[in-house]
């Protein structure tokens, strides 16, 4: 088991540093000069361009470079932003909680609808429901969610205005970042003022959570059911049910638990899928978070936010594919044993 | 497969060849059908464009530009124009009939390329093993710990805007899967007889990747093609939509979305039916997708 | 608020508790994108300047909605008979900003402002490197060699000398980069190690207290009691981040925005036909425009670029593009600006002669590259649209034209790098003064490589006029200069002028005493809404 664990760990560790020096590479390869960003329509002379690039450090030779950013971000420090003059840990860390609210509640928007879908549509496999439910999946799983955005705001927010267009909070609360989530800031907040910020915050994460959490729903849903029909068709299952334990019982108890396995694993997947869809559903809704930051980082041409960013979203998705797969092992001895 | 098969024992029933029994397979699943259907009609639609389209892609008609022409269900519509012309004038129905062309050709050079350069190195790997695979395999598992749709855009900044761009960008994202495929692929043919029985009679290596091992593990490679064709379009179209796909005036579905969407208010039409369009289609390549795996996968055969 | 409320009662679940509690008068302002810091000294994007705004006074400042002058922290200033000397009498009882641990000690005075131009000019100022260094606007309106002095005369009295008349210098100090910081609040910071917190978080003598600001979300600003001007009509005002063009513009509808900047102006007339909205427009002071590189054949030859000035249809562009809100362009300037010389006889749309001309320069079959800008600006609201429509226009005349753009710094650089044969771009005037257009955008002097003249059109005797009406300061006089040098424009007809765009600002009918401003700065000070 130990060996288990110790093999997978290792095997992060290069990968992680390989991440290190792509994001080096691939920032570097960026055509444009960070210069010319700071500059309006007006011109700027050579002269002034490179005092401009020594005082951004892009003026070393490339090792010399790359060397002080690994040595930075063993440190933690991932650089200063070009735009901004912040540290980029620091912007990072700012953003990072809108994004991952959002991603929570698609995850649990997605795993809450997608799971009793996908078991329903096994049991009653080959039914009207079972079709519905696969055919919409698929659509769910096909949708360009940038669009969908756009549809679910021009009919939700603007014709029947039952939700908020885009953002986090209503303008009219001002509540302090404490924690960064705004579930938890605006509990925190003891403002009066503030009082029903809280149902504020909730009511503008609905479309955004729907938005992101399409494509993991269909995802869950379709793995829950194939799952879901293998386990039932065991040996186990159908002695339960020889046995005369009722149906729901059998589905619940024995079924799903084993089911859950491969459904967890699909589910922890989804992080890169996640991030990807971050962008685009924070582009829509004004969200700020993560992935409208990278972006923007990118039209910036602000190197360091951009690499600091892709290697900690990286080393995110690594860690949690590696706790995944960890966990996986520990549930199923078959893997733990295999290579 | 060889040639030492004995002569069937049971002369029953008449054999059936492996693409028959696919064949047979994808036609009861009525999804699949479907979705070979819709890409049948597109495939006609991107080959017959310039015969089908009413009116060439770019073509701007004055008279829409002051005031725009909405589609047919909506007032004041010209009859020229079905589903009425965009900002710029131009026939809308011929923009989606043409952008056809775009999203196929997209797929297949995403498709073809990742898959190239995926099944390359999948089978380098598998076959070679030591520090070919362990360098391989990291730098698949580098690819892979980057989401997509960031690494892409990552890509389309170094190499420009523009729709080759795009897909060469998308093409480096899905490498890693067909990559892992080959490898898995090739690691459980390797040890079977008949490998074992083509490296005796004397085949190199290179005829045993290409003539022997390569056939035999082309069914998920088949069904991970298919899948990643929609994918590919939906991933080209987001890249579309954030501004770095393909640029004016080509009528890529994604990109005539993006141009488009601050006018949903004003011409819903511009934006919805780009976006309905890319649906349909992903739909319809996913839906193939899926019936193939089934008709490939016997284990998931019941 | 009313139709969210409205909303929140249909979305059964969450409809209690939505009542808002503030009673304070909040004014919310949809902005396009987060600002890079708050110090207009050292940024260079209107979107920082819009931020900063609120929060500081300049000496001399722009009339809101105008590019008149008016006494900002200085009430009065005289200039010596030479030119040479300015002298600035302040304005006394002014009070800085007091806020998160800063407390002025003392009023607003004469130190503060040798301190703020010390801090771009004097390269050995403690405050010169923070935040980068780097001073763009100062640097390139030329204020390094054009100061000789910068003194306090006594506490309320300061002179600024120069090396050389420049008729235009009192309107740049009304710009943006001229904002009075507090001397006090720099020393302080400095002394606590954090001197970039002047950048992070401003203190000004402004209309409103700069309170709080969350990256990519919002900046939230109060109403500043103590105001020279009286204190504002609103309690606070919110900056809510919306970079999105469609979500802005559907957030406005929906009721989430008092006011929005940027609309698409193809739908300027939906917005217009909401009973809650209000839209007002004005006359930018800008120019958008395509250049034509005179340094790459055949656009060294005049009649090729008469050509193009004939082949395209300006007005069909103005319909699609502007869709209406722009003024067809005839001279570099805009009509707003003094010394624009309507005599001038724009070119007709005739795809004829321009062929004529053509085959009369031997240009036929000619095949060009188009750029354009791949960002939308003041000055073209869809540069992508109008390259489609001009690569229309083109084929016409047997001139095949390749749409291309880049990034947008990258872009920029290029074209200032003259690699394009033809590229649009555009420009927003900074101060109001025809030498801000014609000498930034045509003089021999920015045709350099990597200047801002990028149809690299240097013509000796349109660069004499404009030097000249540079250092006389009689306005008569230097409109003559002026007049000459834009028939020599339009003769050698560098670039196809294209627009001059106008300005919409779309906000609820409940906003009240707000002013479009032709330089394009969005200011709130004095603007209402009714409750």
């Amino acid at each position: 088991m130990l060996r288990f664990v110790l093999t997978r760990v290792g095997l992060v560790i290069p990968t992680f540093l390989g991440i290190i020096l792509l994001t080096f590479i691939l920032i570097r390869l960026v055509p444009g000069d960070p210069v010319q960003v700071r500059v309006g329509e007006r011109g700027i002379t050579e002269e002034r361009r490179l005092a401009l690039l020594h005082e951004m450090g892009l003026d070393r030779p490339l090792h010399v470079q790359f060397f002080d950013y690994v040595g930075g971000v063993l440190q933690g420090d991932l650089g200063i932003s070009i735009i901004t003059k912040k540290p980029v840990m620091v912007e990072f860390l700012t953003l990072f909680p809108a994004t991952l609210e959002l991603a929570f509640f698609a995850i649990l928007f997605a795993a809450s609808i997608g799971l009793p879908l996908g078991v329903i549509a096994a049991v009653r496999r080959g039914s009207a429901f079972d079709h519905t439910v696969m055919g919409l999946s698929l659509t769910g799983y096909s949708m360009p969610i940038f669009w969908w955005g756009l549809l679910l705001i021009l009919l939700f927010s603007v014709d029947l205005g039952w939700t908020p267009v885009a953002k986090r909070l209503s303008d009219d609360y001002f509540v302090d970042q404490v924690t960064g989530f705004m579930l938890i800031d605006t509990l925190l907040s003891d403002d009066p003022m503030n009082e029903g910020s809280f149902l504020d915050a909730l009511h503008h994460l609905i479309l955004p959570t729907v938005v992101l959490g399409t494509v993991p729903l269909a995802v869950i849903a379709r793995m829950t059911r194939s799952a879901m029909l293998e386990v039932l068709g065991e040996d186990y299952i159908r002695t339960a049910r020889a046995k005369g334990l009722g149906s729901i019982r059998v589905v619940a108890v024995h079924a799903l638990r084993n089911a859950l396995v491969p459904v967890v694993t699909v589910i922890g997947l989804q992080v890169g899928t996640l991030m990807g869809g971050a962008i685009l559903t924070e582009t829509v809704f004004s969200w700020p978070g993560i992935g409208k930051w990278l972006v923007e980082s990118i039209g910036r041409r602000d190197y360091p936010a951009l690499q600091g960013g892709v290697l900690v979203i990286a080393a995110l998705v690594m860690t949690v594919n590696l706790a995944v797969d960890l966990l996986y092992g520990l549930l199923n001895p078959r893997i733990r044993h295999r290579r | 497969m060889t040639d030492i098969t004995l002569p069937a024992a049971e002369p029953v029933s008449r054999p059936i060849s492996p693409s028959r029994e696919v064949w047979l397979s994808l036609k009861a699943n009525k999804g699949a059908m479907a979705g070979l259907i819709v890409i049948v009609l597109l495939v006609i639609a991107a080959v017959f464009a310039d015969i089908i389209a009413p009116y060439h892609y770019a073509q701007v008609f004055k008279e829409c530009v002051v005031e725009v022409c909405p589609p047919a269900w909506r007032e004041g519509s010209d009859p020229r124009f079905i589903l009425g012309t965009d900002a710029v004038g131009r026939d809308l129905w011929s923009r989606l009939i043409h952008g056809s062309r775009y999203s196929l050709f997209i797929g297949s050079i995403v498709v073809t390329i990742s898959l190239a350069a995926g099944i390359l190195f999948g089978l380098l790997s598998g076959f070679f093993r030591g520090t070919i695979d362990i360098l391989i395999m990291r730098a698949m598992d580098i690819i892979l710990s980057v989401p997509s749709l960031l690494l892409a855009l990552a890509i389309v900044a170094i190499l420009g805007s523009g729709l080759l761009n795009a897909m060469i960008a998308v093409a480096i994202t899905y490498i890693p899967h067909y990559a892992r495929l080959a490898r898995a692929a090739v690691l459980t043919e390797l040890p079977k007889d008949y490998v074992t029985a083509s490296r005796v009679a004397g085949a190199g290596t290179l005829r045993l990747m290409l003539n022997t091992v390569l056939p035999n593990c082309l069914a998920p490679l088949i069904v991970q093609a298919t899948l990643s064709f929609s994918t590919a379009i939906l991933d080209a179209a987001a890249l579309g939509f954030l501004g770095y796909g393909a640029q004016a005036p080509t009528p890529e579905w994604g990109t005539m979305l993006a141009d488009a969407r601050s006018l949903i208010r004003s011409m819903p039409w511009v934006v919805t039916l780009p976006g309905l369009a890319i649906l349909i289609t992903v739909l319809a390549f996913n839906l193939l997708g899926d019936g193939l795996r089934d008709a490939l996968d016997p284990k998931l055969k019941r | 608020m009313k139709r969210r409320l409205l909303g929140a009662v249909a979305a059964a679940a969450l409809a209690f508790g939505f009542a808002n509690a503030a009673s304070a008068k909040t004014l919310v302002y949809c902005s396009e994108g987060s600002p890079e810091n708050f110090n207009p000294q050292i940024n260079t994007t209107g979107t920082s300047f819009d931020t900063a705004y609120p929060v500081f006074n300049k000496l001399v400042e722009f009339i809101p909605g105008t590019t008149k002058l008016q006494p900002g922290l200085a009430e009065s200033w005289d200039v010596s008979d030479d030119g040479l000397t300015y002298t600035f009498n302040l304005r006394k009882g002014v009070k800085f900003h007091a806020r998160g641990g800063f407390s002025p000690t003392r009023d607003f005075n004469a130190d503060d402002v040798v301190a703020t131009f010390n801090r771009m000019w004097k390269k050995d100022d403690p405050y010169h490197p923070v935040s980068g260094g780097e001073y763009d606007y100062f640097n390139d309106m030329g204020m390094p060699d054009l100061l000789t002095a910068v003194e306090k005369v006594d506490d309320y009295t300061v002179r600024m000398k120069l090396a050389q008349p420049e008729s235009p210098f009192v309107a740049n100090l009304a710009m943006d980069f001229a904002a009075i910081h507090s001397k006090e609040y720099m020393d302080a910071m400095m002394k606590a190690g954090t001197p970039e917190k002047v950048d992070q978080e401003p203190i000004g003598t402004g209309p409103f207290i700069w309170a709080n600001y969350r990256k990519d979300d919002r900046i939230i600003y109060n109403a500043n009691v103590n105001y020279f001007r009286g204190k504002q009509p609103i309690d606070r005002l919110v900056f809510s981040i919306t970079p999105d063009q469609a979500t802005r513009e559907a957030r406005l509808e929906a009721g989430e925005c008092d006011v929005i900047p940027y609309p698409n102006p193809a739908n300027i007339a939906k917005l217009k036909s909401n009973p809650n909205l209000q839209v007002l427009e004005q006359e930018g002071l800008n120019v958008g425009y395509l250049a034509m590189n005179v340094k790459k054949p055949p656009f060294d030859n005049k009649l090729v670029r008469q050509a193009f000035n004939m082949a395209l249809d300006k007005e069909a562009i103005l319909a699609a593009v502007y869709k209406g809100a722009g003024k067809a362009a005839k001279n570099p300037i805009p009509p707003t600006i003094w010394s624009y010389d309507d005599s001038v006889q724009p070119y007709p749309y005739d795809p004829e002669k321009a062929k004529e001309l053509l085959a009369q320069a031997g240009a036929s079959n000619l095949k060009t590259d188009l750029w354009y800008m791949p960002v939308q600006r003041p000055y073209n609201p869809d540069a992508k649209k109008m390259a489609e429509l001009m690569q229309a226009d083109l084929a016409k005349i047997g001139v095949t034209a390749e749409l291309k753009t880049f990034e947008w710094g990258e872009y920029r650089k290029r074209v200032q790098g003259g690699e394009h044969m033809t590229g649009m771009l555009g420009w927003t005037g900074d101060n109001g003064d025809p030498d801000n257009f014609l000498g930034v955008l045509l003089s021999c002097t920015s045709a350099r490589e990597g200047g801002s003249n990028i149809a690299k059109w240097c013509n000796e005797e349109f660069s004499a006029l404009i030097d000249q009406a540079k250092q006389i300061s009689d306005v008569e006089k230097r409109t003559e200069l002026y007049e000459k040098a834009q028939a020599i424009f339009h003769e050698e007809a560098p670039w196809v002028p294209i627009a001059h765009s106008v300005v919409h600002m779309p906000m609820s009918k409940k906003v009240k005493g707000y002013k479009v401003h032709p330089l394009g700065t969005h200011i709130f000070e004095g603007v209402d809404i009714e409750e």
